[in-house]
């Protein structure tokens, strides 16, 4: 199988770009990191890309509102052209700053607000799949263990109990809800599926030696919780379009 | 509380309802452009802070079309109708606003969205002929210029010489150049001690000790931005080298806690891109006053420690988080002596393959200046870190303050980082901005250069402002012409300002221009070197040593006093700090600075491997300035044991271990307080020596004192942190401190004797008046290390921690916690129960291994091992002698700071 042409984008202040690319490029893609900028010079780059990520971090400094400057870069520079990408049906992902880049851009759902008890937290976390129309998490049952590392994750919906019956609530925090997220909901997707915004970065946990209970917990399956998994089925989801 | 922007343009209401669109997101918040009238405070930065909100305004309005020709943003607090205006301006004045930066107005404030921009261009002229030494001391006065008598009598000699006068840029220069910051004149000075000994300067002494260890790894030490060590090569056979560099931010931080913390990572990290590593992992080391002192026990013009403490936190959380690295290991200490003077170390690790020093920069290279634009911030940054402080150090500082933005300095490392064929020169712009930065690098070559082709952020600057400002994100490259369009074309593709500002010239001398005409002429010969030598007088301390002065304790409630230590802040969970940094990114951090089951328990050192990596690095951290209250020497040897331990408990092989000092000392012209010192770098030398782990870098920061209740100004405690950076030769064999599996055994290395001076012991139950002496250099932990490291590289090892503050009963109880499991302690390794538990002897971890494992165990270990009893399902502590402790409640004692931080 050919690997899977895809852009990884990036801002200024995009930092987990690389992370991203590497976590797409063990999942069988073969990825690029651009930035925004040229993507804006070059919106031909998504015809040819039959995946695209939108990495984390802090781009523009999340001056005026995680992800906002980002987003309009995007909106206005690329005008349709995403959209358009996301309308024959190829997967997209926004990880944390990318996750509030797509809110923001209204390709998902709802808004992150800062942490509830108003502070950046870096701390691993357990993430529930949902069942949901969302071909990232297709298949997937184990619960997936990562990190979390953000101060504006809250996630707010006025009818999460609607969007959880059109299937697009497709990841909850497990125990404690760690910023005060509406329902605890870690990520949701488009209606149609196909693009994923989370908070938590399946990106850092790709190796079973990432894990904090690496050589604690001898009789667990390490491969059963990566969010390596996420990106599989990205990438699968690609490849079959 | 709301944010305020303010913007200034021809703008529509139609405009104006697109930029309220851009700007709030009516699901979070609500917003108005109208002006509010009812009672409230406004605060705003005062004209010159950087504000880069401000810049997102701009940049976002013009993405919409929308011309906007000034902005600003600030906060609006609003009280109740029952506070007193004038009882709000006192809480914004105390609580929310900070004078260094900020100013606030009652009702509306007006921004200054256009800093006035008058200036002369011209430097001024500053006689010196003819000044008696007392006039010279009060010009050095009024400019701050923190010179010696001896300096500024070169100085003047020195302008007889060339028949002329000096101008105010060439004597700030020499200032900054030749301030203690700089030029780390203390640890270059000629030293006399009281016996009449004369001794090698402090940076000799280091020097020689890291020659005479002559370990193949130390690629250089000791010279420029950062110590180079090779631990390993690449598939391609080229080596990967390690940048590491730690560095102190202390005044800046007592000021202004978030700039100071911020830019102090900030800078750490452009000394190692300034030598042509990409960074990998930042570290932070903070002193503070205690958070509970009382707010009248606070001199005027300091800021509260919990200020202070949340301030430099989230300052280094900020940068880090932002700039995209794992912010790893690091440490949290108390004392009432930090209330006023916080310490804030921050070091940086960065990483290369095929590392090359750069040869230049040659004659007719350009002088380049990358990355953020040059402002009125931060100006005297050298000199002020240079004065002791008092109470009007906070208005004094005003412009010494910084502001960062790791937006921009991520932007430089995309640049950089494999650029290395661009340039012939590299370093950072930090302490005294151009001036030092330009100045070091044209040491010996000579450079002319144009201040008006530096890039501002406003208009209005003096030569001088411009030469000398600490504005933050730039760096300094030396580039052959040829290749200047290429380099012009990257930065224009990541949105990076380039620079050129001139040539080096091959004359060895540095000419300074503004608008054509010279403003500072200097031979960069008597910059660098016609600085005099000081000549300083140490009296030495004599400490209370050996068995004779020792002295044990008597504990009438172990278990008691095991809680109390547990939840002592400096002991205590540090999780409520930890979890506001990002220690995951980049993927590499396998052992995190917590750890266990419930990852709430304290890791010894961390341990980063590359994604792919089978090799590995782990950091440690070794500090107790409450030794060096007593016996500075040992001190040092017992932060060397502590931070070597750190890293080989993790895995890092002993004989491929490199170590920064950083020394944070009080004024050392006052005589003891430089014996103390002296004491200090002997120990690092003995110690560095035994553990054949070489010294590549170090910073010290001196004139850190305090107003004491009695008056007079103190030292801070002597305070040298030493951070150990290892070789972690198998990265999926690394070893935690948690307790694995019930049945275990545990196991203590090394020996216990009753040493208690500086313990936490004393902290918790108070001091006797004989508190004896601190814990003694062991001679055996060298060859310890090297047979424990073989141990876990055969997989013998389940768990490991280093028996460090509290003594052996905080080690056992820290396993406890991680693992989520009991320890019986039957066979205490001393006969007197206080000193078995609570003694803080150095070169001592415990370990647990199978029983199956034993033999072979004792085997490697030469059996210098001292069985202890085992690992228990049940989750209690059981101690002969002690009452048992049930697990569950060690955890909620350890996590006694959290609660308290998060209140």
């Amino acid at each position: 199988m050919s690997r899977v042409p895809a852009i990884v984008v990036a801002g200024p202040g995009t930092n987990r770009d690389r992370d991203l690319a590497l976590a797409l490029t063990m999942a069988g893609a073969d990825p690029v990191i651009v930035l925004a900028r040229d993507l804006v010079a070059r919106p031909e780059m998504l015809h040819d890309a039959r995946l695209v990520a939108i990495a984390g971090g802090f781009s523009y400094g999340d001056a005026l509102g995680a992800g906002n400057m980002l987003a309009l870069d995007l909106r206005v520079g690329l005008g349709d052209a995403l959209e358009e990408f996301v309308a024959t049906g190829r997967p997209l992902i926004g990880i944390c700053n990318g996750f509030q880049v797509l809110t923001r851009t209204h390709l998902l759902p709802g808004a992150l607000g800062h942490n509830d008890h108003g502070r950046f937290d870096c701390r691993w976390v357990t993430l529930e799949p949902q069942p949901s129309v969302c071909v990232w998490t297709r298949g997937i049952d184990d619960p997936i263990d990562c990190p979390i590392a953000h101060g504006e994750g809250r996630y707010v919906h006025p009818d999460p109990a609607g969007l959880a019956a059109s299937g697009q609530v497709v990841l909850r925090y497990a125990g404690a809800n760690p910023n005060g997220s509406v329902d605890a909901i870690a990520g949701v997707c488009n209606p149609a599926g196909n693009v994923l915004g989370l908070m938590p970065h399946p990106e850092n946990h790709v190796l079973a030696r990432q894990h904090p209970n690496a050589g604690l917990d001898t009789e667990l399956d390490p491969e059963r919780h990566l969010g390596l998994r996420i990106f599989r089925n990205g990438v699968a989801a690609a490849a079959e379009m | 509380m709301s944010d305020i922007i303010f913007i200034e343009g021809d703008i529509s209401a139609t405009d104006l309802d697109a930029l309220h669109r851009l700007l709030t997101d009516p699901l979070l918040q609500t917003a108005t452009w109208e002006v509010p009238t009812g009672p409230g405070v406004e605060v705003t930065f005062l004209p010159g802070v950087t504000d880069t909100a401000a810049g997102s305004v701009v940049h976002g309005a013009g993405q919409l079309g929308i011309i906007v020709t000034g902005a600003a943003t600030g906060r609006r607090v609003e009280f109740g109708p029952d506070v007193d205006p004038s009882l709000a301006e006192t809480i914004v004045r105390r609580v929310v606003a900070n004078p260094v930066i900020e100013r606030w107005a009652i009702g509306t404030v007006d921004p200054v969205l256009h800093p006035d921009s008058s200036r002369t261009g011209k430097a001024e002229i500053v006689p010196l002929q003819g000044r008696t030494l007392d006039e010279l001391v009060a010009i050095g006065v009024e400019r701050k210029l923190a010179l010696d008598p001896e300096e500024l009598l070169a100085v003047q000699a020195h302008f007889a010489a060339a028949g002329r006068e000096p101008t105010d840029v060439e004597l700030e220069t020499l200032a900054q150049t030749w301030s203690e910051h700089c030029a780390h004149k203390t640890f270059r000075a000629h030293i006399t001690t009281d016996d009449g000994v004369e001794r090698s300067s402090l940076i000799g002494m280091l020097r020689a000790c890291t020659e005479a260890i002559a370990a193949p790894f130390v690629r250089s030490a000791f010279v420029g931005n950062a110590g180079i060590v090779g631990f390993r090569d690449d598939a391609d056979g080229r080596a990967i080298t390690l940048a590491l560099k730690a560095e102190t931010h202390n005044h800046p931080s007592a000021v202004e806690p978030f700039g100071g913390a911020n830019t102090g990572v900030g800078g750490v990290i452009r000394d190692v891109l300034g030598i042509a590593h990409r960074p990998i992992a930042v570290t932070d080391i903070l002193c503070f006053g205690p958070p509970d002192t009382p707010l009248a026990d606070v001199p005027d013009g300091a800021l509260h420690p919990l200020r202070i403490r949340e301030g430099v936190i989230d300052g280094v959380a900020d940068y880090g988080n932002k700039i995209g690295l794992p912010t790893v290991a690091g440490a949290i200490l108390y004392d009432p002596a930090y209330t006023t003077n916080p310490l804030v170390f921050a070091g940086c690790v960065g990483e290369a393959n095929g590392w090359e020093q750069h040869a230049g920069p040659f004659p007719g290279d350009r002088v380049v200046v990358l990355g953020g634009r040059t402002g009125r911030d931060g100006i005297r940054g050298a000199t002020f870190s240079s004065l002791t402080m008092d109470a009007t150090t906070g208005e004094v500082a005003g412009a010494s303050v910084q502001i960062g933005d790791p937006v921009v300095e991520k932007l430089l490392i995309d640049v950089l980082v494999g650029a290395e064929h661009l340039f012939t020169a590299i370093t950072d712009c930090g302490a005294g901005g151009l001036s030092s930065a330009v100045g070091e690098m044209a040491e010996g070559v000579g450079a002319d250069v144009e201040l008006d082709r530096v890039p501002l952020k406003y208009a209005g600057l003096e030569p001088w402002e411009i030469w000398l400002s600490e504005a933050q994100e730039r760096m300094v490259i030396a580039v052959a012409p040829e290749r200047l369009a290429e380099l012009s074309a990257r930065c224009a593709a990541h949105g990076v300002e380039l620079a050129d500002l001139g040539h080096f010239t091959g004359d060895g001398r540095l000419i300074v221009r503004s608008g054509g005409e010279p403003v500072l002429e200097l031979d960069t010969s008597f910059l660098h070197d016609g600085r005099p030598q000081r000549r300083m007088t140490a009296v030495m301390p004599q400490p209370r040593r050996g068995e004779a002065a020792a002295t044990g304790r008597t504990v009438a409630d172990p278990a008691a006093a095991l809680l109390a230590l547990l939840s002592h802040r400096n002991i205590a969970s540090k999780a409520s700090t930890i979890h506001r940094y990002d220690h995951e990114i980049l993927g590499a951090t396998l052992i995190r600075p917590l750890v266990g089951r419930e990852r709430d328990a304290p890791a010894d050192g961390v341990v980063l491997a590359a994604p792919g990596d089978a090799e590995g690095i782990a950091i440690g951290i070794g500090v107790n300035p409450w030794y060096g209250l007593h016996d500075p020497e040992a001190m040092a040897h017992a932060a060397v044991d502590e931070a070597m331990r750190n890293v080989v408990a993790v895995g890092a092989d002993p004989d491929r271990v490199a170590l920064l000092d950083n020394f944070s000392w009080g004024d050392p012209r006052r005589p003891t307080t430089l014996g103390e010192l002296v004491a200090a770098v002997d120990g690092c030398v003995a110690a560095a020596l035994a553990y054949r782990a070489p010294f590549v870098s170090g910073k010290d920061s001196l004139n850190n004192e305090y107003t004491g209740a009695d008056g007079q100004r103190h030292a801070v405690p002597p305070t040298l942190v030493i951070t150990a950076v290892g070789h972690v030769p198998d990265a999926d064999r690394c070893v935690r401190p948690v307790l694995t599996s019930p049945g275990n055994l545990l196991v203590l290395l090394g020996q216990t004797a009753p040493e208690f001076a500086g313990s936490h012991l004393d902290m918790v139950l108070g001091a006797p008046d004989e508190p004896g002496v601190v814990p003694a250099p062991d001679p055996g932990a060298p060859e310890r290390y090297r047979r424990l490291h073989r141990a876990i590289l055969e997989g013998l090892v389940r768990a490991c921690h280093d028996v460090s503050e509290g003594g052996l009963a905080v080690a056992l109880a820290e396993l406890c916690i991680a693992g989520r499991l009991g320890a019986e302690i039957t066979e205490l390794p001393h006969p007197d129960l206080a000193t078995a538990l609570f003694s803080e002897s150095v070169g001592r971890l415990v370990v647990e291994v199978t029983p199956g494992d034993l033999g072979r165990f004792r085997d490697v270990m030469h059996d210098d091992v001292h069985v202890l009893g085992t690992v228990q399902a049940a989750p209690w502590l059981l101690v002969t002698g002690m009452m048992p402790v049930e697990v569950p409640d060690l955890v909620a004692a350890f996590q006694g700071e959290q609660t308290e931080s998060a209140s």
